[in-house]
């Protein structure tokens, strides 16, 4: 029987070795281990694990092939679904989608998923040298993406695949978006794996731009008006970095988790022969509990720091990936749970040198169906840290909202877009955190992959 | 790559570049920002524009060496180019906003600090093109020290002050500015400061002494200029703004310069910033 067998552990770093390094945390599965894990799926006749999944991997037809050996089959069948299965089969949140809804787990423990799409990722990237893309022919019609995230690279990919010219436009001097600014090294390797990603993206005749601005280098419709292209994609990510607006907070000392992340990874701030400079601190204090304040306090811990999260709700409520709680707790990160920072204290010189924070209890469930923080009145005790990073999600960028005409977004300033994509403006598409504001990889490439479909229906162009 | 077209030296540690960005210059507006990077090692270092034209295509920017990113800018010569040149960011100057007609009836003032001087020619330049001309206070310590002193005069009444009395007024350019007003009869409507921040801070408390609407142009720390990392923000009026996206010129009379100079140091004592310990490329 299938699910006697356990779940297939996979080899991991250190905690004590990886906490002091740079280098990827999970070291994946081998061919063994992998067949193995896929032999313990039991290919059930509904699979909720595809109905879970955000962009409907053929789950259990990629793990059939793994499991009778044949990786080849099992990318292609991924590749029907997914444009970027080694970095999704590393940062899904799996708990929450496909490995949630896997039958196993009812009893046992899911399919490893999120690995054996990894495996499978990485061995496509191994020998994309024998994967001949057949390019179709052109069909004349040009088309933009705003951004080189994972939305604009799956947008990219298709709309390539099915003929359209494709140019994509970065703002910054690195291809791949949060894949490349946002999350670290230890958790999706850059050149191992991002840029040879997007190598896969180039192959199919995408050409990428970088140091361009939409809505300031060009505008959007400068694209359509001066440049000739026929449609535009906006998939520009995220946006502006929030902060509690509590006392203290533009201290020297205090950070975004954005920038402390992009000065670490897109400027390898960490490797002493790059010229951006970063401070963590003796001891940093990070503030939120999503996948953006773990990636913080194990970079802080990386560099050095005694690194600590303080969270307004309980474990329960964390809304990072389990897999990364849990590596941060390895790593010897300590988690401060049901506490709310109130202000940040200064020394005379304006360097941080602590945290006031009060202690909270869950009430009545909110909006997002959490149960609700409420401060314990009284409870304010202090942290002595010399760095503050606050991870507490972005708010729309308003560059692309200020410079193109009838472009309509929502009252938190987010683009309006229909499930395909569609905006208010003729000829405009959009996807991923863009529209949705901060949400996750493969929503965001889902997003650009159904956009790409919207874009081939609204300019008709012939099937070749 | 962004090739340099043209380098000279301004002053001694100054250096004008000439630069090759089609983009870039197509879109440029006075007071708007560039972020350079020198190779693939280098810092993204944000830098006013100081000219642009749109028919060669290039940029001009001007840099002082002061750390290990603007020695290694500095360090490259005509012909080379840089790796990044991305832009241009940042809001326009608020003066493009103001309707022709009114902006006809206004005095307007510069006051130019150092480095800051070459920033303000675009926008100088920008109401000559428009049938105006500005006055526009130009400081250094020694006149050596002075650039764009030439370019300045052919579209603006130019007022030189040092602080050593080599050249021009003898003094502050905050004395040059009450000496025009109170003993020339001289008034103005709006002033412009572009220059160091502890001279922005003095020379904006001046202005407020006798009302006149003002703007300074802030270069806080920046990392990616687009308003993803934050790293630049700063106290106006008691708000937190992003002066990459927000700025880079603010009321000059709402800032808070005593933070804003205090995060500008943020990262002084950082190894990096030592030629001594840093390992960069440039030293090898």
């Amino acid at each position: 029987m299938a699910n006697r067998i356990p779940r297939t552990p996979v080899r991991e770093q250190d905690p004590e070795v990886r906490s002091h390094n740079f280098e990827e945390v999970c070291l994946g599965y081998d061919r063994e281990e992998a067949e193995l894990e896929a032999s313990r799926c039991l290919n059930c006749k509904v699979p909720h694990c595809q109905a879970k999944c955000p962009v409907h991997v053929d789950i259990p037809g990629f793990i059939a092939r793994v499991a009778a050996g044949d990786t080849a089959g099992a990318a292609a069948v991924i590749a029907a679904d997914s444009s970027l299965p080694s970095v999704c089969g590393r940062v899904c949140p799996q708990e929450s989608q496909c490995e949630g809804a896997c039958v196993l787990g009812i009893k046992f423990e899911p399919v490893s998923i999120g690995k054996l799409e990894r495996y499978v990722g990485d061995w496509a990237i191994a020998h994309a040298d024998e994967q001949k893309a057949e390019l179709p022919a052109r069909n004349g019609k040009k088309v933009a993406i705003v951004g080189s995230g994972p939305a604009g690279l799956a947008c990219a990919s298709d709309l390539a695949r099915m003929g359209y010219e494709v140019k994509i436009f970065e703002a910054l001097h690195e291809v791949g978006g949060v894949l490349v600014y946002g999350i670290p090294e230890f958790r999706l390797p850059k050149q191992r794996i991002v840029a040879k990603e997007v190598e896969a993206v180039k192959r199919l005749g995408v050409e990428i731009e970088t140091d361009v601005i939409i809505g300031r280098t060009m505008t959007v419709d400068d694209l359509l008006d001066k440049q000739g292209f026929d449609a535009v994609f906006v998939g520009s990510g995220a946006g502006l970095p929030r902060f509690m607006g509590i006392e203290g907070e533009n201290l020297n000392g205090v950070f975004s988790a954005n920038e402390f992340l992009t000065r670490t990874n897109l400027m390898h701030a960490y490797d002493e022969e790059y010229d951006t400079p970063i401070f963590a601190g003796r001891r940093a204090v990070i503030v939120g509990g999503g996948n953006v304040a773990m990636d913080a306090v194990r970079t802080a811990k990386r560099l050095g720091a005694e690194a600590i999260i303080v969270y307004r709700r309980s474990e329960a409520e964390l809304p990072a990936r389990v897999e990364e709680v849990h590596h941060a707790k390895q790593e010897g990160i300590e988690f401060k749970m049901l506490t709310n920072p109130v202000r940040i204290i200064g020394n005379e010189a304006g360097q941080v040198e602590g945290i006031e924070c009060v202690e909270m209890e869950l009430g009545e469930p909110d909006a997002s169906g959490r149960r609700s923080p409420i401060v314990k009145e009284g409870s304010n005790f202090r942290i002595d840290c010399d760095v503050v990073i606050m991870a507490l999600g972005t708010s729309p960028n308003p560059l692309i909202k200020s410079t193109t005409k009838g472009l309509e977004t929502n009252r938190r300033g987010c683009i309006v877009a229909d499930e395909e994509g569609r905006t208010s403006r003729p000829g405009v598409f959009a996807g991923g955190d863009a529209v949705t504001g901060a949400a996750t990889v493969i929503l965001a490439m889902g997003a650009g992959r159904k956009a790409a479909a919207a874009i081939d229906e609204y300019l008709g162009a012939p099937r070749n | 790559m962004y090739k340099i077209t043209r380098r000279r030296e301004l002053a001694p540690n100054i250096t004008e570049m000439k630069v090759l960005a089609p983009r870039v210059a197509e879109s440029a507006k006075p007071g708007q920002f560039v972020i350079v990077r020198v190779d693939d090692h280098g810092e993204r270092i944000p830098l006013t524009i100081c000219d642009y034209d749109p028919e060669e295509g290039t940029v001009t920017i001007v840099t002082q060496s002061v750390g290990i990113s603007s020695q290694k800018i500095n360090s490259l010569q005509e012909g080379d180019a840089f790796l990044d040149f991305a832009g241009p960011l940042g809001m326009p100057s608020d003066l493009l906003e103001i309707p022709e007609e009114e902006l006809k009836k206004m005095k307007i003032l510069f006051v130019a600090g150092g480095v800051g001087t070459a920033p303000v020619y675009p926008q100088a330049k920008w109401l000559h093109e428009h049938g105006i001309t500005p006055d526009v206070i130009i400081g250094a310590r020694t006149k050596d020290l002075f650039t764009y002193v030439d370019e300045m005069k052919k579209v603006a009444n130019v007022h030189l002050a040092t602080d050593d009395g080599s050249a021009g007024y003898h003094g502050m350019v905050t004395g040059l500015m009450k000496h025009l007003i109170d003993d020339e009869g001289y008034h103005f409507d709006h002033c412009v400061i572009i220059g160091p921040m502890i001279m922005m801070k003095f020379a904006a408390m001046t202005t407020k002494d006798y009302n006149i609407p003002t703007m300074v142009s802030l270069n806080a720390l920046m990392v990616d200029g687009t308003g993803m990392c934050g790293a630049c923000r700063v106290s106006v009026g008691g708000e937190t703004k992003f002066t990459c996206v927000e700025g880079p010129e603010f009321d000059g009379h709402k800032v808070d310069f005593d933070e804003a100079m205090r995060r500008q140091n943020m990262y002084r004592n950082n190894p990096k910033n030592n030629p001594e310990t840093h390992k960069c490329s440039c030293h090898g």
